[in-house]
Formats: C-alpha cells, sequence, structure tokens
C-alpha cells in the first residue's frame, strides 16, 4: 500500500523583535522542537528542505542548514518561491515520502528580518521582485503592487477600504488570543481607515508586519502515526499554480493562480471549500486574503469583505480564517511567515490551539502566495 | 545612445533606443504578428525568432493606478508620493509606469492615456510615462 504523508511534528520560536537572533539560530530552534514533538531525533531526519534568508544570503542554504544542525541528510534541497514556498515545501516533502524517497522531511525556514535588515531594508529587498526594467525604474515596491491589484479588486466587486479594514481587525483579534503574536493590541476599523498611506488604497495597517522568527516541521510516513506523541496531521491533497512572475505579465488583475491551485488540492483530497473548518490564508496585505478567499471559492465575488465585516472570519464565524493571526499581526519573517500558516493549521486539528481553538477542527486549507499572486500553493491537511 | 540606461541588455535595447528617440517601440513577431512585452530574443506565443521592433501609437487605457506614499529605496524618498500605473495598451500588452501632469483625484480606471518620455522624480530615464488624453478628466469609464 502506498505510503500516505503527514505531518508528524511541528516546532515554532518567539516571533516579533528578538535581538540577538540569527537565520541559522532561528532555523535551529525551530527544527529542534519540530524533531521533538515528533518523537524523533536529529539522526532520523533523512530529507531536508530549506527556503531562503535574506539576512543571511547564501547559494546552498540548505546545506548549509544541515551542516550547523549536524545532519546528513540523503536529501537536501531549497526552496525559493517567496510567500508560496513554505506551502511548496510540505507540497515537496509529502511528495518525496509518498514516492518512497524519504521517511522523515524536515522543512524548517527562519530569518532574522527585522533585527538582522531593518524596516527599510526589508522592503527595498523585497521591491527587487519587481521586473528590474520595466517595473523597478517607475518606483515599484511590493505594497505598491498590490495597492495596483487592490484598486482594480475594488473597482470590480465595490468593495471598500471598510472591506480590507475588517480584514486587518480580524487578524488581530485573532492574534490577541495568541500568546506569541507580535501584535496583540486590538485595533478598530477606524484605526485601520486613519492609519497613514503606504500606497493608496492600502495603508500601513493593510500591511503586512516585518519580524524575526522560525517555524519547522516533520513530514514523515503514515505508518509512523501510531507510534507518535501526538496526533498526526494527513497532507490530504495539495495543488499549484503559477502564472507570471511579474505584474505586467499577469494574464489578469482579477483572476489568480489560487483558483486552479486550490482546485487541484481540493480535488486530490476529494472535498470542497465548504467543508473546510478552520483556513489558514497567505496575508501579505488585507487585499491578499480578499482575493483569495473569493478566487478560492470560499466567498462569492465580492462577498468575503461585507462577509469579514460581519465577522465570518473569526472564532465561530463560518470561516474561522488565520487563527494565529496571521502575517498582518502573528508576524512575517519570510518563509517562516507561510509556514506559521501550516504550523497553526496543525495545532488547530491536533485540538492545541487553546483559547483560539475552533471547535472539532477536522480539515483544514493552507494557502500560500508567492510574488505579486504569482506562485499558489494550495493544501488540504485533515485529522488521521 | 548616451541616453539609453545603463541597465539595458541586448534584448531590451530595441525598446530603450525608441525612448531615447521619444517614441514608444514593442517587438513583433515577422512569423505570427504578436506583439510582446517585456521584450525577449523569441516569440513567446510562435517560438519563431524573427522579431522586429515597431513602434506603437503610445495609447493605452488605465488599468490600474496608486499613489505611492512610502519609497521603496532612500533615493526615492523625494519623489513621493509618485503615481504608479498599469496602463493596457492598444496593442494589447501592459505596461507599468507612472502618471504625470496629472492627480490621483482625477484619476479612473479605464481612462484614455497616452505616452510621454521624461524623468520622474526617480532621476533615471527617459522612461516612457503617460498622461491623460486631451489633458480631461472626462473619459473615464
Amino acid at each position: 500500500m502506498k505510503a500516505r504523508a503527514i505531518i508528524a511534528g511541528v516546532g515554532d520560536t518567539a516571533v516579533g523583535k528578538l535581538e540577538g537572533s540569527s537565520c541559522l539560530a532561528l532555523h535551529a530552534e525551530a527544527a529542534a522542537a519540530a524533531v521533538a514533538d515528533a518523537g524523533l531525533e536529529s539522526k532520523d531526519i533523512d530529507g531536508v528542505l530549506c527556503a531562503y534568508s535574506m539576512t543571511m544570503p547564501h547559494l546552498m542554504l540548505a546545506s548549509v542548514f544541515s551542516e550547523h544542525f549536524g545532519i546528513t541528510p540523503s536529501f537536501s534541497l531549497a526552496v525559493q518561491a517567496g510567500g508560496a514556498t513554505a506551502a511548496i515545501m510540505v507540497m515537496q516533502a509529502a511528495a518525496l515520502v509518498e514516492a518512497g524517497l524519504c521517511r522523515n522531511v524536515l522543512v524548517v525556514c527562519g530569518d532574522n528580518r527585522l533585527t538582522g535588515l531593518s524596516r527599510d531594508g526589508a522592503v527595498a529587498a523585497l521591491a527587487q521582485v519587481g521586473h528590474p526594467q520595466f517595473e523597478q525604474p517607475f518606483g515599484f515596491s511590493v505594497p505598491a503592487a498590490y495597492a495596483l491589484v487592490a484598486r482594480a479588486y475594488m473597482a470590480e466587486t465595490g468593495a471598500t477600504p471598510e472591506h480590507l479594514a475588517a480584514i486587518a481587525v480580524t487578524a488581530r483579534r485573532h492574534a490577541g488570543r495568541h500568546p506569541k503574536a507580535q501584535m496583540r493590541a486590538p485595533i478598530t476599523i477606524d484605526d485601520v481607515l486613519d492609519s497613514r498611506p503606504i500606497a493608496t488604497p492600502l495603508r500601513l495597517l493593510d500591511c503586512c508586519l516585518v519580524s524575526d522568527g522560525g517555524a519547522a516541521l516533520v513530514v514523515g510516513r503514515s505508518d509512523m502515526a501510531r507510534d507518535l506523541p501526538r496526533r498526526a496531521i494527513s497532507v490530504l491533497g495539495t495543488g499549484q499554480m503559477n502564472t507570471h512572475e511579474h505584474l505586467v505579465a499577469a494574464p489578469s488583475l482579477s483572476e489568480f493562480g489560487c483558483k486552479a491551485s486550490a482546485a487541484q488540492a481540493f480535488g486530490r483530497a476529494g472535498i470542497g471549500p465548504g467543508d473546510i473548518d478552520v483556513a489558514e490564508i497567505y496575508d501579505s496585505f488585507t487585499v491578499t486574503l480578499l482575493v483569495e478567499l473569493e478566487s478560492i471559492g470560499f466567498f462569492a465575488r465580492g462577498e468575503a469583505g461585507p462577509a469579514a465585516l460581519e465577522g465570518a472570519l473569526d472564532l465561530g464565524g463560518t470561516l474561522p480564517c488565520n487563527t494565529h493571526g496571521g502575517l498582518l499581526s502573528f508576524g512575517h519573517s519570510g518563509a517562516a511567515g507561510g509556514l506559521f500558516h501550516v504550523v497553526e493549521a496543525v495545532r488547530q486539528l491536533r485540538g492545541d490551539a487553546a483559547e483560539r481553538q475552533v471547535p472539532n477542527a477536522e480539515l483544514a486549507f493552507v494557502h500560500g502566495d508567492g510574488g505579486i499572486l504569482s506562485a499558489h500553493c494550495s493544501l488540504v491537511l485533515g485529522r488521521v | 545612445m548616451n541616453d539609453m540606461p545603463e541597465f539595458a541588455t541586448p534584448e531590451t535595447q530595441g525598446f530603450w533606443e525608441g525612448c531615447a528617440a521619444g517614441e514608444l517601440r514593442l517587438q513583433r513577431c515577422n512569423d505570427c504578428s504578436a506583439w510582446q512585452f517585456p521584450p525577449r530574443a523569441f516569440c513567446q506565443t510562435c517560438r519563431s525568432n524573427a522579431l522586429s521592433w515597431e513602434p506603437v501609437t503610445g495609447r493605452g487605457r488605465l488599468a490600474s493606478f496608486t499613489e505611492v506614499h512610502r519609497a521603496p529605496l532612500p533615493e526615492m524618498r523625494e519623489a513621493v508620493p509618485y503615481l504608479l500605473a498599469l496602463v493596457e495598451l492598444e496593442e494589447g500588452p501592459m505596461m507599468m509606469s507612472n502618471l504625470v501632469d496629472t492627480d490621483a483625484s482625477r484619476l479612473r480606471l479605464g481612462m484614455a492615456l497616452e505616452a510621454v518620455f521624461g524623468r520622474p522624480g526617480l532621476k533615471r530615464g527617459p522612461l516612457p510615462l503617460f498622461r491623460l488624453r486631451d489633458g480631461t478628466a472626462s473619459e473615464g469609464t
């Protein structure tokens, strides 16, 4: 019988402004936590997937990490797909396990983006995703690119700044229930609308945080599930779609690859959006989440914003979403930012999410997007 | 030629030569007639290697815009706020550019635009910039 992939262990570090932290130390701390959570020892890890680092760029980050951590994996790979990276790493790890190439794959990310780079440095580094000749010379920035998407989305759907703000307010409310979240003080719709403009219509509180932090997980085989110290979580379906890198080459300003990516993942899991109990979806900006919620099929076009205003994404709503606070309020430390979404989904499905627990959560949906809604990866996770 | 931006490459030379001459030029396939942007060494539609640089109308419509208040680089701080836009050219391709001689309150998506050439506050160029055609705000949809 074909082995199914499970998430056997998860781990994360503190998140926020972590003086003295480093890319490798955050990797090692998160990795050790995930390996221990899976009831394994580091020598049991035979596959390593790393992402990328802004504070310590390297040609071979996975090798650098393995050397630092003291392991000699028989499979090693670094993945670079911006915000889609974490979900892609889980998809790849599951494929390696199901193909029989690895037994225990460690997926690990971490970066000290805040203390190691400064907010200005992070903004400048991210602006390099713009086309060097046909976007950057005009003053491209990642927030500006998402602002261009936001303007088109609002014109098409009638969404208002209040609808965008509702996403930020909901994220902050969720973060208030997570002891590790970087920003926990409640905010109001007016706070968002009164925050300073970054690139209209996006304001400061429409934008994700810049954080230090790390996260990790171990993907293993379903036949190890009964020996695990914790409840194993199945990878039920995965999907991916890549339509462009630069916004000038996007096939559309209103339809993005999240639709096909999610459809693949749902199809492979044999379920639909209506079956999902909790969603952890990439929220680099408020508009990112609105576009994705509708494109993926959780809400009809133009209805995610009004639903968010009415509490649909909050605990007790029809689709509790980003229950840790997401990139907007929990934290965003590069590829680890996307991995926080996966870690939170696992904790929800295990029933370990304490006061932010979605009752009886059995099926979770996770989505990451990289670039300017360029690269997409979706995961359907469930209790074994 | 001394006005070519330092970042021009062999594949994009024709585009920037056009800008230096005050003319918007795009790549067009000699075999299938498809326009393409950004430039590359082959036709993305039919894979032909026979491409020409052809002048285009420079007209397009406003697909989206944002007024940027947070500069991505320290050297752009003096330029904020500036208008960043996506312009859908009449020939089909989408370009990113800056809007000049207007302000955000006059802009509506779908407005008719035309290319002009110059240096926005960003100290590079000459770049293809866009302004409202006829200088009016009445053409918005």
